[in-house]
């Protein structure tokens, strides 16, 4: 007893100091090591390409930075990988670019959390001659040489198809969104909500927001049950909305009359499909973000002709096919 | 003879002054109370979903782990001080529940975690009481030290990954189960972890130092109270409140969830203030703290029920603190006049 205690103690010195040298070296190319915030991997020779993500702690950017590290050593770069604590983290996330660019690395890879704030560095970044490369969400401006992206829209419609064919002609229809700032959580919304509208007779009875927190998204669905008794159907955007969904749903025991469907994966929304409590996902191909970001950064290092937009896919999955090679990659526990 | 003269018109002056903070307190609550019938009526008239009892269960239960937090916090901040560690430490501890409770892990029998884990948090608040009493940093700082080193911990501990309690089927029951129909048991915890928090702070000597060094440590310090050490008590009460929280938040989302708890300290400490609690120390009401964090919820869970967009739930909430505060502000002024 005492010796965890004092294990946790001594882990949370050392995770102070951690956090405080890491803060101090973010961006540097010695930075790394395990605070989550900072990570280096890859040759140690090879051009250098500084990815600015929008999270460490949700298991997909774990993925996307597994993936990109892989591109690292396959193809030879050298690769820091930061993100900030939380995806409403604006001003961090623009520190970390702010960073990144007094680094000056051969290419910074970046996924905007609000792509209008970041402007201003970006075209700092392009006074220095520093390739851009956008992923995950596309930034508002032509100065990324290209997008490396899941079409959210697309997938998000492809999760209003299902909801469609699962709930029939009649009835309304709720949105958990992770964020009405960021471009995955508004395309997302606007993908779904545009196919719902254009292509069916079901309407949208309430869109929700919940900043990417579990405790958020529940009481937010909670609320939207209670308000709407007649509902027939929910979408949750990414894996903290719809685990939120999930729980609030178990909670006022309606998961026998609704239909739920979500986005990416972890372990809640896997157990939920397996046991019937949710109906499907969309999931992306993370570890693709990651490995193709890397990828199309160093063709643009080397002054090769990149696509605008590479298209990193996405699939549906529910528990019939969940097991099949090229989805069981995507998802993560 | 003059000295005494003056002292017993000082004592009767402080006396007269307690009175009157007394009866200010009462009335902060009865008007709170009244806000927040009105603010059911409002909604009542807007919505026909909103007074119903699945509803009401649901804002409780969206209020209690807030409001556990908030009685925690109640005792940092009537010394004066503040806690911000609240919101992390909290996911902390449900992390820590889920190492040592889950086959993946250590893997001891969950009610044995659920023991070490409030007994981490005591040593948790220990360590934090230390730093600020004997070490002499600042609550603020240690305390902002503490979120970020515990929302670091949390994520270094899980790998960044929620951790799922699935094999214990019975551990939802704690916070989602219903002794009593129709009401989730995190709601009777809320109820019953106030009930301590008021027993604490007004029958014990930690609530009672608590309240004294809020008020004039240095006083408290002279007349023999080992107000270092008792700190060092304070701190350990509240950090066992946010370890309940940690178990209650862990046992609604059958999960520790790594990434969660930026944010709660802030809606904790907003619960205390508008409960009534001065930020300034020396006061501390535990009622109001009570009736805080369910107006919060039923504020939020009213606005989302209308369907209004979330950025006015933020203003609305904003609106309540100030008002809150104001009318606090105003009947000491005249208190003190």
């Amino acid at each position: 007893m005492s010796n965890i205690a004092r294990r946790t103690f001594g882990a949370g010195i050392v995770g102070a100091l951690g956090l405080t040298l890491a803060a101090c070296n973010r961006g540097t190319d010695s930075a790394g090591g395990s605070d989550g915030g900072g990570e280096t991997a890859g040759s140690s020779s090879g051009p250098s390409i500084a990815i600015i993500s929008k999270g460490f702690s949700q298991q997909f950017w774990v993925t996307v930075r597994d993936g990109a590290f892989a591109a690292a050593e396959e193809l030879g770069a050298q690769v820091t990988f930061d993100g900030p604590d939380t995806e409403s983290d604006v001003e961090q996330q623009i520190q970390q670019l702010q960073t990144a660019l007094n680094g000056s690395p051969d290419a910074i890879a970046y996924a905007a959390l609000d792509s209008e704030a970041s402007l201003p560095l970006l075209e700092q970044a392009q006074s220095a001659e520093i390739p851009i490369i956008a992923f995950d969400s596309g930034v508002e401006s032509d100065i990324p040489v290209s997008t490396v992206a899941t079409d959210n829209e697309a997938a998000a419609a492809e999760a209003a198809k299902k909801m469609a064919e699962l709930v029939g002609e009649e009835g309304s229809i709720a949105v958990i969104a992770h964020s009405q700032t960021s471009l995955t959580g508004v395309q997302r919304r606007d993908g779904f909500v545009d196919y719902i509208e254009n292509n069916t007779s079901l309407t949208i009875a309430d869109i929700q927001y919940s900043e990417s927190d579990v405790l958020e998204a529940t009481n937010a669905t909670n609320a939207i049950l209670q308000a709407h008794q007649d509902l027939k159907g929910i979408f949750a955007t990414n894996e903290a909305s719809a685990i939120g969904m999930v729980t609030a749903i178990d909670e006022l025991g309606r998961a026998e009359d609704l239909i739920s469907l979500g986005f990416d994966s972890g372990q809640g929304q896997l157990d939920a499909i397996r046991d019937g409590r949710m109906e499907g996902a969309v999931t992306q191909d993370p570890y693709d973000i990651g490995y193709k970001t890397v990828e199309t950064a160093l063709a643009a290092i080397n002054g090769e002709e990149v696509e605008p937009e590479v298209d990193t896919g996405y699939y549906f999955y529910d528990e019939t096919n969940m097991e099949e090679e090229e989805i069981a990659r995507s998802l993560y526990e | 003879m003059s000295t005494d003269q003056s002292s017993a018109t000082t004592a009767e002056a402080a006396e007269a002054t307690a009175t009157k903070t007394r009866r200010g307190l009462e009335l902060q609550k009865f008007a709170l109370f009244g806000a927040l019938l009105l603010l059911f009526l409002i909604f009542f008239i807007a919505s026909p979903n909103f007074l119903t009892i699945s509803n009401i269960s649901g804002i409780l239960l969206a209020a209690s782990v807030t409001g556990i937090l908030a009685l925690g916090v109640n005792f940092v901040i009537a010394t004066g001080g503040i806690d911000l560690s609240v919101g992390t430490g909290m996911t902390l501890f449900s992390v820590l529940l889920a190492v040592m409770g889950t086959s993946a892990h250590l893997g001891l029998p969950l009610p044995v975690a659920i023991v070490l884990t409030l007994v981490i948090g005591a040593l948790v608040g220990m360590f934090v009481g230390f730093l600020v009493s004997y070490m002499k940093i600042p609550s603020f700082i240690a305390t902002l030290a503490m979120m970020m080193a515990t929302q670091g911990l949390s994520l270094i501990i899980t790998s960044s990954t929620p951790q799922y309690f699935t094999e214990h089927a019975w551990f939802r029951q704690i916070a989602t189960g219903q002794l009593i129909p129709k009401i989730p048991n995190a709601v009777l915890i809320f109820a019953l972890v106030a009930l301590v928090a008021w027993f604490l702070m007004n029958k014990t000597l930690v609530g009672r130092y608590a309240i004294a060094i809020g008020s004039n440590a240095e006083a408290t310090k002279l007349s023999g109270v080992n107000t270092k050490r008792w700190t060092l008590y304070i701190y350990m009460t509240a950090f066992m409140f946010t370890a309940v929280a940690g178990i209650v938040m862990a046992s609604r989302l059958n999960s520790a969830q790594p990434a969660l708890g930026v944010g709660y300290e802030l809606e904790a400490i907003a619960a205390v203030v508008i409960g009534g609690t001065s930020l300034a120390g020396g006061r501390a009401a535990i009622g109001g703290t009570v009736i805080g964090a369910i107006l919060m919820a039923t504020l939020n869970n009213g606005l989302q029920i209308l369907g209004i967009a979330q950025e006015w739930q933020r203003i609305a909430v904003a609106i309540v603190i100030l008002v809150a505060v104001w009318g606090d502000s105003v009947r000491r002024n005249r208190a003190a006049s």
